[in-house]
């Protein structure tokens, strides 16, 4: 165990706790702004849209407790470049600092800004320009996701770039924003996040059913148990297609991840999908990869042999299992969220819409939390580790990116740091959660009245 | 101009715009205990800051983000060499962050008491902290980096105080108002120390800048600024007070960021740490589209919250 093994796993733990919030940022977002935008659109005619200011605030609340720890996770991040990967960062900055600067400039703080807009700005501004505000956020948070993933896409297939006097120069931000591999990944993981959040909603809708049978205040569950299917549903279809999409994209530019998510050893012309060890279909990993039965695919230890031979001595070839299992846990999990999402429209389709939800899917409905979470990390998982030995595929590898001044006892010391403090506030946040879950929505308040007086009295200038 | 000083100016700003704008949240959070007797008060006071704290910690995000992109090896030395000590303060940052944002959702008392906990560690550290990094990047001592952290921390709670004062009506402003002679008292002298024998020193990476009149200039203004400011918080001035401690964390960073110039760090000049010039055209233009948006939907954002909050309010 070394300094670079644990700035590793630091990295790694660090990276996926960020991202349990992200998903439901990005998702939860655009619900909410679905939401308050359905009332904004019924009451301005004068319709009764109660129900819908109801679930905006009741899901607005639980997309702020997240995001909080979206926020202060996400700083580690952007720290931890510089402090754990210095010769990572000197190599790359010229190159991957763009898109980060961009994120900040354009996305983080529209994000932040209109967020605290919005929820202080109930009583402050007038309707449409406080539905504004959430939508400014929202498109900030999907924003965000965009710069991030291109520069995180420059790592697996670099472009745009040369390399003088040891450091990545960019010759072509273009190229770097347009990257085949980030217009692939963005809807991937973005739609991927659609179905997290999706999941989340129907696994809470799901709940309150149960909790409150058809009385009390079900009607409610089911308005937004049908947003959150049909949302689900969409998303699916866009992580299925960009995820096709990206196991092409592999074959051309990452074909060791391909290999290793697929165990395969030699080259070969109409290589066999492995379903499970032991189990193949002939020809369908070829089909998939490059839409050909008979393409050849590559396999690892011939890879190994052509890397050894251009790049040097090493060992190229990621950890196997994780790669392969991780490969599919993501297909499987997400895929079955998605499965249940489209049952559950079928329940829920319009001939039926008075008849109660069976209590059997409703419970199901539960599952819609965990599977897809599981899913994300695992896609993660695969692209991370997949990519292994390299931090930048075929220009830097992992073990020269470190800081050299960092010692073992200081990654030590902040992972315990990192891993402990993260370990409480996620406990606290599940409870925070499932707490507002369980209480379920406010009444309505009377809406107050802002008063003229107090309003008209500016204080910056005296 | 080159574009490397032109980036270097950019990095100072975004430091400047976030000294400026998370000083005054530090401070609020480092006063909490002090400024409240009640449940009440301590809602006014963080209402001051609910709206605006994050907007303002983006001004971090965006000043660091902005020095990977431009000066990639400044970025990656001043990361990695001060690893601990921003360890701490991205452990502030955190604890500071939920406890602001879910203070309002936890619902016993006991939990209430953490989140105020976690906004006063999680302010005092890092004003702290930020003030001793970039004291030791000066110097390279433990004596610089103890005086810069202890100014960074009394003029960040200084500027807060002026804040509350300025943005809260009733027994929390008046409050705000002894709180802040209180600190000045404490601030101004830790400047009229520090700050003169900033240009004089033997500074450890920058050769000749005593001669520099900018850094006498910027120096002198940010003491000038600092005790009027003390000056218009007794008269009762608020609005210009709280220019004036902004005045001299502005000028006070002006006058580090000279300093500073031309070897931010021992090893590294600007020149060699900068970014080539083609990555620092297209960041030139980033900036010039995206900056003054920020800077107005910002703005606004302060104009629309501009009204004192009472005790009643929120
Ligand atoms: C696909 C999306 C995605 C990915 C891969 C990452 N993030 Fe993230 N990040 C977001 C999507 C996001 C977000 C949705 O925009 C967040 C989450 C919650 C939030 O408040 O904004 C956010 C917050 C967030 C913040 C706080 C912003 C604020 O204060 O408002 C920072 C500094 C970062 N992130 C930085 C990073 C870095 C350096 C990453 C690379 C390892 C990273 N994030 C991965
Ligand atoms: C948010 C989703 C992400 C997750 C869950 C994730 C996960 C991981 C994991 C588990 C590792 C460790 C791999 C190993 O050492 O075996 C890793 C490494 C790394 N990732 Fe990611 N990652 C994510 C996003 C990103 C993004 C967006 C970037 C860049 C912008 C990035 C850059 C890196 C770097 C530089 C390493 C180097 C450390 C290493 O290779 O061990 N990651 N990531
Ligand atoms: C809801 C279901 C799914 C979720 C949440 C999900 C999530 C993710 C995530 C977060 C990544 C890492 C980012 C990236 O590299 O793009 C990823 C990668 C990947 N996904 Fe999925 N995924 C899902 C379904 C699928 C499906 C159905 C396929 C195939 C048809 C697929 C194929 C891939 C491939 C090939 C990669 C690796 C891309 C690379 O590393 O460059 N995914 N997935």
């Amino acid at each position: 165990m070394d300094a670079l093994d644990l700035a590793r796993w630091q990295f790694g733990v660090t990276t996926v706790y960020h991202f349990l919030f992200v998903p439901l940022t990005i998702g939860l977002g655009v619900f909410v702004a679905g939401l308050q935008t359905a009332w904004y659109r019924r009451t301005r005619k004068g319709g009764d849209g109660e129900h819908l200011l109801r679930l905006t605030k009741f899901f607005g609340k639980l997309f702020l407790i997240n995001f909080a720890m979206g926020v202060v996770t996400g700083i580690v991040q952007e720290f931890q470049f510089g402090m754990n990967w210095s010769q990572y960062s000197i190599f790359v900055g010229d190159v991957f600092g763009a898109p980060l600067a961009m994120e900040a400039l354009l996305a983080f703080f529209l994000e932040s800004t209109f967020l605290g807009l919005w929820i202080f700005g109930w009583e402050r501004l007038p309707r449409r320009v406080h539905l504004a505000c959430l939508w400014a956020a929202v498109i900030g948070s999907n924003l965000s996701a965009y710069f991030i993933l291109a520069a995180n896409a420059w790592m697996k297939h670099p472009v745009g770039y040369e390399v003088v006097g040891g450091r990545a120069r960019m010759t072509d931000l273009w190229a770097v924003l347009t990257n085949s591999t980030a217009l692939a990944q963005v809807p991937h993981v973005v739609a991927g996040a659609f179905v997290v959040a999706g999941g989340f909603v129907i696994a809470v809708s799901g709940y309150r059913i149960l909790r409150e049978g058809s009385g009390g205040t079900a009607g409610l569950w089911r308005t937004s148990l049908r947003g959150a299917l049909v949302m689900t549903a969409i998303a699916g279809i866009v992580v299925a297609g960009t995820g096709d999409q990206s196991a092409r994209l592999l074959r051309e530019q990452q074909p060791m991840k391909l290999a290793a998510a697929e165990g395969l050893r030699h080259d070969t012309s109409g290589a066999p999908f492995s379903v499970v060890p032991g189990l193949e279909v002939p020809d369908l990993l070829s089909l998939l990869a490059a839409h050909d039965p008979q393409a050849v695919v590559q396999g690892m230890d011939d890879i190994q042999r052509r890397y050894a031979a251009s790049f040097g001595p090493a060992d190229y070839t990621p950890n196997l299992p994780v790669v392969f299992w991780s490969f599919r846990v993501m297909i499987v999990f997400g895929m079955t969220t998605v499965g249940l999402s489209v049952l559950g429209l079928w329940l829920t389709r319009r001939r039926r819409r008075t008849a109660a939800l069976p209590r059997w899917f409703a419970r199901l409905c539960v599952l819609a939390l965990p599977l897809p979470t599981v899913a994300i990390v695992a896609g993660w998982l695969l692209s991370e580790i997949g990519r292994q030995p390299w931090t930048v595929q075929g220009e830097l590898m992992t073990a020269a990116s470190v800081s050299p001044g960092v010692s073992l006892i200081e990654v030590a010391a902040t992972l315990a740091g990192f891993t402990l403090l993260y370990g409480v506030l996620a406990l606290a946040e599940g409870v925070l959660l499932m707490r507002h879950i369980k209480a379920g929505p406010e009444p309505m308040p009377v809406e107050p009245v802002p008063s003229d007086e107090a309003r008209l009295t500016p204080t910056l200038m005296y | 101009m080159t574009l490397t000083t032109f980036w270097f100016i950019v990095i100072a700003f975004l430091w400047t715009g976030y000294f400026v704008l998370e000083g005054f949240d530090f401070g609020v959070g480092a006063l909490l205990p002090l400024l409240s007797r009640s449940d009440a008060d301590r809602r006014q006071v963080i209402t001051t800051i609910g709206p605006v704290w994050d907007g303002n910690e983006v001004w971090l995000i965006t000043a660091v983000g902005a020095m990977f992109a431009a000066f990639p090896a400044w970025y990656a030395h001043m990361l990695s060499g001060f690893y601990l000590p921003l360890f701490l303060v991205i452990i502030g940052l955190i604890v500071r962050g939920v406890g602001l944002e879910w203070r309002g959702k936890v619902t016993s008392r006991r939990e209430l008491a953490l989140c105020d906990a976690g906004i006063v560690a999680g302010s005092v550290i890092p004003a702290f902290l930020w003030g001793a990094i970039f004291g030791h990047m000066l110097y390279g001592t433990a004596a610089a980096a103890a005086v810069g952290g202890a100014l960074s921390l009394t003029m960040a709670t200084l500027h807060g105080a002026v804040f509350v004062a300025l943005r809260t009506t009733g027994p929390v402003r008046a409050r705000a108002r002894r709180a802040a002679l209180l600190v000045s008292a404490g601030a101004v002298p830790l400047a009229a120390v520090a700050l003169p024998s900033l240009p004089g020193s033997s500074a450890l990476t920058v050769p000749d800048w005593s001669a520099s009149p900018f850094l006498w200039a910027s120096a002198l203004a940010a003491m000038a600024t600092l005790a009027s400011g003390t000056a218009l918080i007794w008269r009762r001035r608020e609005g210009w007070a709280f220019a004036a401690t902004a005045g001299a964390i502005v000028f006070t960073t002006a006058t580090l960021f000279g300093a500073l110039w031309p070897a931010p760090m021992p090893g590294i000049t600007v020149m060699e740490a900068a970014s080539a010039p083609y990555t620092l055209t297209v960041l030139t233009w980033l900036g010039v589209i995206a900056l003054p948006g920020v800077i107005a939907y910002q703005a606004w954002t302060y104009w629309v919250f501009r009204r004192r909050v009472s005790a009643r309010s929120e």
